[in-house]
């Protein structure tokens, strides 16, 4: 597998490199200035020797002027590398910027039964160490290719201006060490591979760990958390050194098979020296030069290793990024324009895993401005109903549609918009108080947040928080209580006030009293507005205008909360156990 | 970042093995330029056939010891580094998992995160670099230099007035970009920040559209990263043309000195042309530095980083008692409130639960219900005031004898990737199947088991995104009974429970054989009222405290909290 993956990686990351073509050509030409320059120096400054010849015989006037040239050389070649350096950052940190946000744009449209199967901490890992590790390689890739491959080529050049029969010697060992490079090149790539997996699961592990530390604190798991993070980190350990090891074997065996060449030149050209076809000098010459010669491979070789282990943590971007979105929106989206607020369900099919059906054969029909209550006990598939109104997950078979409308026919975006949510698993954002209740209207003044939070009765708590609507709240929320949050929530609903509304729970975390005045403020919001209320205290949804009773993904009762109790069936049951007390 | 080093401790042998054997390969591949000589002095001169021919061999016998003592001298320094990594990882995440509440909530998970990651990943790389070239590179300048010395002391002072310029340049280099690259690293912590806030938050950013400000602001945090990325990147880039321009520059004054000494006679053609040669080794070695160099000052800046999460002293001491615990609980007068925040959010609260006793917490949104319940765990310690198990102060007592004897179930419920059964047994690592659903039977959370295929060995992914979150709070209440605890603390955690599971939970910790002390928080005064003690707290003072009827005579609030769920019995009462 890791043979076939390699090639279609790499031709991957050259289509992103590809975008910024002129800094490249800019690159490879610094670099081929740099080369000359300091190839041609060596010659300079042997010719600048040649005017020193012994006491009394130095030409000051001509050697002065071969410094001169040498100083001009070393002044541009320095300049043109550091440019080089500046373009090659250049490249590197967009690519891997650009490969950072294709994932993240990825990832917004990646269907939620994906997000909701894979550790958070695994695809943070991906976008963020995988993408820095292969910025490492591509950087080194790229100051070290082709300065290398260029010096490679003059060398060559100069040596077969010099004598081309020992020239071709050199010539016919060097593919030796690039096959030595190729074989171990080979193998260590799924060593790489199984680091950066392994690397993986660590950061997934530290991420859940770390992410709900204050969990493992209170039932002190710290020794057993470190005991499975030790597992994790031993076997990360092992293959770690084991990739590193063997990668790290390119540069002594291609320096090795350097040594060969060093030698074979030195017996031919010894040789052919006794056969007075060349002179100790220039055998001296050309043993500098086979030795510049051979110093590139092993920095191109030292190249491949890193580029081994940058392709490996692209390849896992890639998965990524490849990943299958969810099904598209429509390329020609109705858009709802006045929502009435009609909602249509029809033999609807749904479940999260093919072999466990959930719920089979739903039929509901809302009228606009109603009032639809859903109850049942815990782990009945409500929350699953909201999974599919909003479109999180679409379901198997059936339909459901807005005002006559499929809602497939519509964008994800526009149906959302005609809904206000409030999850009983209270989120925010980390920012401020303010940021966190405009989500659903960016653009609203101050005074519209606070009209917002005062409705929502989260307006005094906030005014007594440090910096009152600025205050920053942390990932997570921070120090406030589950309750407090809520309250930001519903601020944020009521800020934007849609057409339609889900409540899950909505008051759940929040005490009665203050529970009583949203309510209030709920029942003037839902007036004229379709809205879909998720409740366990059922007297919170008492003038709701059709309760569904729900059980095991069914609707096993419908009606008036009236309806309901003269049924005396499932629903008067759950609504006797609430107040026998 | 020096404080780091005792975790290299154990690989002594490693760090002076490994560049010991880089020396030794230098020190061949010094050799074969001796070897060269022959050749030509001897093998040539004499056109001796057979000798060239053994001396080519000895270069490949170099070559072959070279090669051995570089294997020897890579596999020693990857061992040290990625040891060293691992070690230090240990290190880490053991600091962390012993931080307080408080500098939690401070630190942020992201950057505990990153560094664990990506700052110990720099870190290794720079180890295992820095035991390979470090000490070879400054030998062969220095050793340059010294040979310098041997042909002629005015032009080896040439030497001695360059190296101190390089070394002036690769450590300016060094300080100014270090703050620069650890810039990058907090600009990585803010990239992954967005990413983990956009995956925790998926549905509610879903549900808002709010993907495209979303992408927005992951662009403008890896736009400022790019942007810190490269300007740490013009800067160390200066690196290697600086060095070149310094070392040509070096040269060009050597060769006007060896001029002027070989017109005076001092010196000859030859000796000027070795002097020229150790002036080109110590460039060649300059070169190799400087990737050494970048990757030491990001590893140093990373290094710092770790080090300054290891230097995080928890706020709190350990006590050292260790008396098994009964579990009476009493709080003294007590004021706390979170760091930073303006005011406490607890203040004067009193009150005494023996043990067995059931005691309720009501109260409003932010009235500080949590807060107190924190304290008796110690997640935080008190401002003011004392918190006593048994009559002990629990500043005193042993945090691990403290919290093994408290199950508490915290408002999110959290389960962790693994199996049901691997969940369960966080509260008593130990415990048989049986313990298991006992625990389970009194949380009710025998049918969320047994309806889940494989029951206890059932999967569960991470955040326990395949339960709803009834299942999951009667699951991480059964967590916390599994651990038989001496209290039992249960805030706000039956929220997502339909009344009447509610009511089953409650009656069956009742009915426990010698049930804990249990503290219940909650919003619905049906799920405090049988408490032995009512505790009403309103804006972070004890407004009330008795039993259900003391409290609806004595204590306004509470009546007002029990009007708004049953109307109908404030009016008889009333």
């Amino acid at each position: 597998m890791a043979k076939k993956t390699q090639p279609g990686t790499l031709s991957k990351v050259l289509l992103r490199v590809k975008r910024y073509w002129a800094a490249m050509i800019g690159s490879i030409a610094l670099s081929a200035v740099y080369v000359a320059m300091s190839l041609y120096i060596p010659i300079l400054v042997g010719d600048a020797i040649d005017c020193i010849v012994e006491a009394g015989h130095v030409d000051f006037t001509k050697m002065g002027e071969y410094l001169l040239k040498v100083a001009i050389c070393a002044g541009t070649a320095g300049l043109s590398q550091w440019v080089m350096n500046v373009l090659n950052n250049h490249v590197t940190y967009r690519v891997t910027q650009d490969l950072r946000q294709e994932a993240f744009r990825h990832i917004q449209d990646l269907p939620l039964s994906y997000l909701d199967t894979h550790p958070q901490g695994d695809l943070v890992s991906r976008m963020v160490a995988d993408v820095d590790t292969f910025a490492d390689g591509l950087l080194m890739g790229f100051t070290q290719f082709f300065t290398g491959a260029l010096t490679i080529l003059g060398t060559l050049f100069i040596m077969l201006t010099i004598r081309w029969q020992i020239a071709l010697v050199v010539l016919c060992i060097t593919p030796v060490s690039l096959l030595v490079a190729r074989f171990i090149s080979k193998r260590t790539y799924s060593m790489f591979r199984l680091q950066s997996r392994t690397r993986g699961e660590q950061t997934a592990l530290i991420d859940e760990t770390v992410g709900e530390l204050k969990v493992v604190q209170a039932f002190g798991h710290e020794n057993a958390s470190l005991a499975e993070f030790d597992e994790v980190n031993d076997r990360l350990e092992k293959c770690s050194l084991q990739a590193i090891f063997f990668s790290s074997l390119v540069n002594p065996a291609t320096r090795f098979v350097n040594a060969l060449v060093y030698a074979c030149v030195g017996l031919v050209g010894a040789l052919s020296a006794i056969g007075g076809a060349i002179t100790p000098g220039v055998l001296t010459i050309f043993l500098s030069y086979a030795n510049q010669y051979t110093k590139p491979f092993n920095e191109i070789s030292g190249v491949v290793t890193e580029l081994q282990n940058a392709l490996a943590c692209a390849a896992r971007v890639f998965e990524l990024i490849e990943e299958k979105p969810q099904t598209a929106d429509p390329a020609d989206p109705k858009v709802p324009e006045t929502v009435e607020g009609a909602m249509e369900i029809s033999h609807v099919d749904f479940s999260y895993v093919p072999e466990k059906p959930l719920i089979r054969d739903f039929n509901l029909s809302v009228k606009p401005g109603e009032r639809v209550a859903i109850v049942g006990p815990t782990g009945c598939g409500k929350t699953t109903m909201i999974n599919l109104l909003m479109r999180f997950y679409d379901p198997q078979q059936g339909t459901i549609t807005l005002d006559g409308m499929n809602t497939r026919e519509m964008t994800r975006g526009d149906l959302r918009r005609c809904v206000g949510m409030v999850l009983q698993d209270t989120w925010l954002m980390s920012g401020t108080i303010r940021d966190n209740i405009a989500m659903g209207k960016p653009d609203a003044t101050l005074e519209e947040i606070q009209e917002a939070a005062k409705k929502a009765h989260a307006d005094s708590f906030i005014r007594r928080m440090p910096q009152g609507y600025d205050t920053q709240v942390g990932e997570g929320g921070g120090s406030l209580s589950q309750g407090q949050k809520q309250l930001l929530c519903i601020a944020r609903v009521m800020l934007c006030l849609p057409p339609m509304l889900i409540l899950d729970e909505a008051t759940s975390s929040i005490d009665t009293r203050t529970e009583m005045k949203v309510q209030n403020a709920f029942q003037t919001m839902m007036d004229g507005r379709t809205s879909f209320i998720v409740a366990h205290r059922l007297s919170t949804i008492q003038n709701a205008d059709v309760i569904l009773v729900m059980r095991d993904g069914q609707i096993v009762e419908q009606g008036t909360h009236q309806e309901l109790l003269a049924k005396r069936g499932f629903y008067e049951q759950l609504y006797q156990s609430q107040f026998a007390h | 970042m020096r404080k780091l080093l005792r975790y290299m401790k154990g690989f002594g042998k490693e760090c002076v093995l490994g560049p010991l054997f880089k020396l030794l390969e230098a020190t061949f591949e010094l050799l074969v330029p001796l070897v060269v000589a022959n050749i030509v002095d001897k093998g040539i001169a004499n056109g001796d056939t057979s000798y060239i021919i053994k001396m080519c061999l000895v270069m490949v016998l170099l070559g072959v010891v070279g090669l051995a003592s570089s294997v020897t001298a890579q596999y020693f320094s990857a061992r040290a580094a990625v040891g060293f990594a691992s070690r230090l990882r240990h290190a880490v995440m053991q600091r962390t998992l012993r931080l307080g509440y408080g500098e939690i909530d401070r630190l942020g998970t992201s950057t505990l995160v990153t560094r664990m990651t990506s700052d110990i990943n720099q870190i290794q790389n720079g180890v295992n670099l820095t035991l390979r070239l470090l000490l070879r590179s400054p030998f062969v300048v220095f050793g340059a230099m010294v040979m310098a010395f041997t042909i002629d002391t005015q032009a080896a002072l040439v030497f001695a007035g360059v190296i101190p310029v390089l070394c002036i340049v690769v450590f300016g280099i060094m300080l100014i970009t270090m703050p620069m690259y650890k810039r990058v690293q907090q600009r990585l912590d803010s990239v992954t920040g967005n990413a983990r806030q956009n995956l925790s938050g998926v549905r509610v950013l879903r549900a808002f559209n709010m993907e495209k400000s979303q992408i927005q602001g992951f662009d403008d945090s890896a736009t400022a990263l790019t942007a810190s990325q490269m300007s740490a990147g013009w800067v160390s880039g200066l690196l290697n043309p600086l060095t070149f321009v310094i070392v040509n520059l070096a040269v060009i004054v050597l060769i006007r000195v060896g001029a002027v000494k070989v017109d005076g006679g001092v010196l000859t053609q030859g000796l000027v042309i070795a002097l020229y040669n150790y002036m080109s080794q110590i460039l060649v070695e300059l070169i190799k530095m400087a990737n050494l160099i970048i990757n030491i000052t990001k590893a140093v800046a990373c290094g710092n980083r770790v080090e300054a999460l290891l230097e995080v002293r928890p706020g709190q001491k350990n006590g050292e008692k260790t008396d098994a615990i009964q579990g009476g609980v009493s709080f003294e007068n007590v004021a706390a409130g979170y760091p930073g925040a303006a005011a406490h959010s607890l203040e004067g609260v009193s009150f005494t639960a023996k043990p067995g006793q059931t005691v309720g917490i009501i109260g409003g949104t932010g009235s500080g219900k949590t807060t107190l319940v924190n304290l008796i765990p110690r997640f935080y310690d008190t401002q003011e005031g004392t918190v006593t198990i048994d009559g002990t102060d629990v500043k005193e007592l042993d945090q691990e004898t403290l919290r093994a004897s408290i199950g508490v179930v915290p408002q999110k419920a959290v389960l962790f990737h693994g199996t049901i059964r691997e969940n369960l047994r966080w509260g008593k690592e130990d415990a048989t199947d049986e313990e298991l659903w006992d625990a389970l039977d009194v949380a009710q959370a025998r049918e969320v088991v047994k309806g889940k295929e494989g029951e206890l060995d059932a999967p569960v992914e991470q955040g326990g995104t395949n339960f709803s979150g009834g299942q999951k709070q009667r699951l991480t209440i059964a967590r916390a009974l599994v651990r038989k605890p001496r209290i039992l603390i249960l805030d706000d955690s039956a929220s997502a429970l339909d009344y009447a599971t509610d009511a089953r939970l409650r009656m069956a910790i009742r009915n426990m054989k010698n049930p804990p002390t249990t503290f219940i928080v909650s919003q619905r005064s049906s799920a405090v009222r049988y408490a032995d003690e009512i505790l009403v707290l309103d804006d972070g003072k004890l407004v009330g405290k008795g039993t259900h009827e003391e409290l609806l005579q004595s204590c306004p609030v509470y009546r007002e909290i029990v009007r708004s769920q049953f109307p109908e019995e404030v009016k008889d009462n009333g």
